[in-house]
Order: structure tokens, then C-alpha cells, then sequence
């Protein structure tokens, strides 16, 4: 996988810890133009399950997007080579909407642990802050909560409302709370999002050479000011576990805290 | 005239009414407002109490509920919610608010 750019340790630490991604104005302006037209026309669904190549023909836009170099590249890191296609949607917010939509989950609840889905979500023009882009809050992607049984909470500190130039590819773990935010500009917004399966061991899929830069870490120690004191501790736990699960590491920790609940001394005392 | 009820829901960091608020929710009985999600930025109060300073009732606290045997490393819902509210008079023609009895 030489020729596309895989994600670094520090970034696959933040997008741990995040649940999301974003790369700006990846897809170039003659894209997004067409773009706009096909999310118009609208994208025919395909069966769930089935591979890039037969929900994509070769030369299409939707196959162009995600071979985009630093797309694929993303796509690789996170779920490997050949993943499945789970499904497809063309997201349009009005103008004028008078409601958001409640923060949600997509599909049901996914407890699993050491495997995830990403959502990819293509933005093919400029989004404004009046035009509703997408919310989504930041690090809530392990909590393990059903669909839009979230639909209570209106506004988390430290969310994201997101405003990026054409051309954003954003993409979120299968977990993380989102929802479209209510358009109150005179501007159709357009989204186009693709959920894929992996079909390989999400192991050590991206660039490891900086594995041990002390940004990892970091990264993996995020704080996010919606958090309780007390579950933002757990969030970090289960970060952990994540991460070993991603790099095969079980002795990787932070503060200590795996290890030291983990503990359980087999010597004898003489 | 008639009443109606103005709901303020606040996620605190812990279960203390005086911690930081770190979500909220709004929703207005008098039909005057039309709060959604992702409407704001920052929290209407810092905390449970600022929001009781202001006038706010509080009627219901989350209770304390242990971490089930198993789970005790889940992450769910938001622990600390407090639903706030006050009582707004309003004309029964137009539902124009009037004046708010908790001030």
C-alpha cells in the first residue's frame, strides 16, 4: 500500500479517542460540482455486504471519491483492505427546517470491542454555520447507548457543529453521536455517507513507525469537556482496551489504570 | 390567561448540584421558543445553582444507581441530570407570555 497515505500511530491514537475524523477539502472543486449533481439524482442503494467494486463501477464518481489518495489511504488505516459496502445514504437538510434531528446512533446498539464499522460522510460544498452541518459529539463513541434513546440530549459542551470547506471527508466510528443539525439558511446542504464493514483483523492496518511517539499518549488521553469526572476515568479505560486490541500491545497503559485493576499476583510468599 | 411550563434539563459533571454544567437541554412550553439540537455553544449556567439563582425550580435529581456486577467499566448515558422548570403565565388567545411566577 505504497501509493496511497496511510494514517500515522498519532493520528489512529486521536481518531481513538475522537471516534472521528476529518480531512479537509480532500476532494477537488470539479468533483464537488459533479458531486452536487449525482447527490441530486440521487445514489441507488446496493445490497447490504456487497464489495467496492460491485457497488461502485470502475470510473464512477462514488468509486473516484474513494480511491482519492488520501481518502483511500484513511479508509485503509481504519477498516484494511476490501471492506464491505454495509450500506449508503444521500443526506439532504432544507432550508428553514424547523428541527434538528435527535443525536443518535446509526443502526443498533454495537457493543463490540476490538472491531468497528466507519461511516464515511462527504460534504461536496461549503458548509456555513447557519446551514446545519453535521453535530456530533467527540468521544462519545464507546458509550453504549441505543440509537436516538439520546434524542434528550440537545447540547454537550465541547460538540462539534461542523463548518468545512467543499470537498470534507469526515469519517466517524460506528458509535459516535451525531445528528443533522437544523438548517436555518436559504441553502439546500448535501451529504453523501457510505458505512463500511471490515472484512480483516483491524490490526496494525496503518503507518506504525511512529507507534511509540509520546503523541500517541497524548492523543489517547484526550479530554472532552462533556465528560462526568468520574466516567471520563472509564472513557479512558476503555480507550486502552481499544488500543490493545488495534496494536496487539497488552501491556500498553495510561496512568496505569488496566494494569493496576488487572492485578492479580500469583507468587506465593515463601 | 393560563400557565404553562418552561423546562431546563442540566447534565452536571457529578452528582452535585453545584458542579459545572456540562450539557443541557431546553424546552418551552409557551410555544414562543423553539430550542433543538446543536442550538448553542455555551451552557445557559455554569452550574445547578446559578440555574436555581435565576429563578429555575428544580424538580427532579438523577438518583445514584451502583454500576451493575459486570459493568462496572460501561460508558452510557449522562449520570448527573437535573430538570429544572418554571411556570410562565401566558394569554390563552395567543399564547404571548406574560410574566413568570417563579421570579
Amino acid at each position: 500500500m505504497a501509493d496511497i497515505p496511510l494514517l500515522s500511530s498519532v493520528e489512529m491514537a486521536g481518531f481513538v479517542a475522537h471516534g472521528s475524523l476529518r480531512l479537509d477539502a480532500v476532494v477537488p472543486p470539479d468533483m464537488n460540482e459533479e458531486g452536487i449533481e449525482v447527490l441530486r439524482n440521487g445514489v441507488p442503494g446496493v445490497p447490504y455486504g456487497s464489495s467496492v467494486q460491485d457497488a461502485y463501477p470502475d470510473g464512477s464518481f462514488v468509486r473516484r471519491l474513494i480511491e482519492l489518495p488520501a481518502v483511500a489511504g484513511a479508509l485503509y488505516s481504519l477498516v484494511g483492505p476490501g471492506p464491505s459496502v454495509d450500506h449508503h445514504a444521500v443526506h439532504v437538510r432544507y432550508p428553514h427546517e424547523g428541527q434538528a434531528q435527535p443525536l443518535h446512533g446509526d443502526a443498533i446498539i454495537d457493543v463490540r470491542t476490538d472491531a468497528f464499522d466507519v461511516q464515511l460522510m462527504y460534504y461536496p460544498q461549503d458548509v456555513t454555520p447557519d446551514m446545519g452541518g453535521t453535530l456530533s459529539v467527540p468521544g462519545s463513541h464507546l458509550r453504549r447507548t441505543n440509537e436516538s434513546d439520546t434524542g434528550r440530549y440537545q447540547n454537550l459542551r465541547g460538540q462539534s457543529r461542523l463548518v468545512c470547506p467543499a470537498g470534507t471527508v469526515v469519517f466517524l466510528h460506528h458509535g459516535l453521536w451525531h445528528g443533522g443539525r437544523r438548517n436555518d439558511s436559504d441553502v439546500e446542504r448535501y451529504m453523501f455517507k457510505i458505512r463500511f464493514n471490515p472484512t480483516v483483523r483491524q490490526r496494525r492496518l496503518w503507518d506504525t513507525s511512529d507507534l511509540h511517539d509520546p503523541r500517541v499518549a497524548e492523543n489517547l488521553s484526550a479530554h472532552f469537556p462533556w465528560y462526568e469526572h468520574a466516567t471520563a476515568r472509564l472513557e479512558i479505560y476503555n480507550r486502552v482496551l481499544l488500543w490493545r486490541a488495534l496494536t496487539g500491545d497488552d501491556s500498553f497503559d495510561l496512568e496505569h489504570w488496566v494494569t493496576r485493576v488487572a492485578n492479580r499476583p500469583q507468587k506465593e510468599v515463601a | 390567561m393560563s400557565t404553562r411550563q418552561q423546562v431546563l434539563v442540566l447534565y452536571l459533571a457529578t452528582s452535585a448540584l453545584d458542579s459545572e454544567t456540562v450539557g443541557w437541554s431546553r424546552y418551552d412550553g409557551t410555544a414562543r421558543t423553539s430550542p433543538t439540537t446543536g442550538d448553542g455553544d455555551e451552557p445557559p449556567y455554569k452550574s445547578g445553582v446559578h440555574a436555581l439563582e435565576d429563578g429555575w425550580r428544580l424538580f427532579q435529581a438523577a438518583q445514584l444507581i451502583p454500576p451493575y456486577p459486570g459493568h462496572e467499566y460501561d460508558v452510557s448515558f449522562l449520570k448527573h441530570e437535573f430538570f429544572f422548570e418554571k411556570l410562565v403565565e401566558v394569554d390563552a388567545g395567543d399564547g404571548t407570555a406574560r410574566t413568570e411566577s417563579s421570579r
